[in-house]
């Protein structure tokens, strides 16, 4: 059956507090989850009082700091800092999104900073992608042509680019697959909002000349049918993106090509 | 994903398992299709029922010889259960995950559905012409 409560080993305990140093105006706490596999246990939520007069404006920058100059154990992904390159996708203040392009400010109270839901952790806000990559890897996300390439580009009409658009600019953050109760559920065969977003973008390619096959792949009730677009995928979304149109628009030629 | 720890097939091994079972869309589009379907049936059903409220046993009767009214309750009774069998198997598939309770329970309900189906129209048979 589904799990709805965490298994005892890993339900978060109290942890530890970092203060504040003295005189800080503008004091914000960061609750963070922290699991460490060298020291195992139950994993701890530690809190960091940050003075936001001295730290950037985006939770990013926040736990950047802390790593810096507060707590060096402290472990998660970034690299662009601007919401390109899907590094830092964490569930902040009860929403999965990107740390570098979420304010502080929006925030109200203190800043809970979870993994992605869901996942095994690897060590506290790094989750383990092993699976989801696979199932990424087996739509096969590339453009396949039968024939020779031409000399130049392969050609679309602005029409048919313009089916891409809100496809894209998935920088496979994760954050809606793991916003999914379909996806918590049954994630070892739903490929989840965010594949199937990906599986969308080369069947809605006029350049790929794979479109029945990539249909057949996906024509399974598990695949693809777990979902019940329920649209956690699109509200949480830190691009603005709408997973669950394009899985909608997948079982639409699903009806199409009977 | 607990699986993961228990074998050593690679990631996409796993992922690929064993290959798309090529079958959803039917129950999918049987599932809309029923749903679409018991809007009016379902309408008719409600409304008929408010109407005979504190009918006594000879205005049923009268009611059920109508061959209109007893095809459009055969039709409500196995839309509506065809409907609830499709919808239950999701519930089953998305929450029960030991493969032979799945396959127990949804064939359980497949039997149950297509017994109380059967069941509910031999009444309705009964009623209009024996009752």
């Amino acid at each position: 059956m589904a799990e709805l409560t965490l298994p005892a080993g890993s339900r978060p305990k109290p942890g530890k507090t970092f203060k504040a140093p003295v005189g800080a105006k503008r004091v914000k706490t960061f609750k963070i989850y922290r699991w460490d596999p060298d020291t195992g246990g139950n994993p701890t939520i530690d809190s960091y009082e940050i003075d936001l007069d001295q730290c950037g404006p985006m939770v990013l920058d926040a736990i950047i700091k802390i790593k810096n100059e507060v707590d060096s154990t402290l472990a998660f992904r970034r690299s662009c800092r601007e919401g390109v390159c899907g590094s830092c996708s964490m569930n902040i203040d009860g929403t999965n999104t990107l740390a570098c392009t979420k304010f502080i400010s929006e925030i109200k109270g203190d800043v809970k900073i979870y993994p992605l839901p869901h996942m095994s952790v690897i060590k506290d806000l790094v989750p383990d992608l092993t699976q989801i990559f696979a199932q990424y890897q087996s739509i096969e996300p590339w453009l396949k042509n039968e024939n020779l390439p031409p000399e130049r580009e392969r050609l679309q009409t602005p029409a048919e680019r313009a089916k891409l658009d809100g496809l894209w600019e998935c920088i496979l953050c994760f954050s809606c697959s793991t916003a999914c109760p379909s996806y918590w559920w049954n994630g070892d065969r739903y490929l989840g909002p965010a594949v199937l977003l990906q599986a969308y973008r080369f069947i809605a390619d006029s350049r790929d000349e794979a479109t029945g096959e990539r249909l057949d792949q996906l024509e399974d009730p598990f695949r693809l049918y777990r979902c019940h677009t329920i649209m956690n995928c699109t509200k949480t979304c830190p691009k603005g993106l709408n997973p669950a149109k394009a899985i909608a628009e997948i079982k639409k030629l699903m009806v199409e090509r009977r | 994903m607990a699986e993961a720890s228990k074998s050593l097939r690679s990631p996409i091994a796993r992922v690929r398992g064993l290959g798309s079972a090529k079958e959803g869309v039917s129950h999918w589009w049987a599932q809309r299709l029923t749903a679409l379907a018991l809007i009016p049936l379902g309408l008719w059903f409600v409304a008929s029922v408010v109407c005979l409220a504190g009918a006594d046993h000879a205005a049923i009767a009268q009611w059920l010889s109508s061959p209109f009214t007893l095809g459009a309750l055969a039709l409500t009774i196995i839309t509506a259960f065809y409907h609830a069998v499709l919808g239950l198997q999701v519930v089953i598939e998305d929450y029960v995950h030991g493969h032979a309770a799945k396959l127990t329970l949804i064939i359980l309900i497949q039997f149950a559905a297509f017994g109380f189906a059967t069941a509910a129209i031999i009444a309705l048979l009964v009623a209009a012409f024996a009752g």
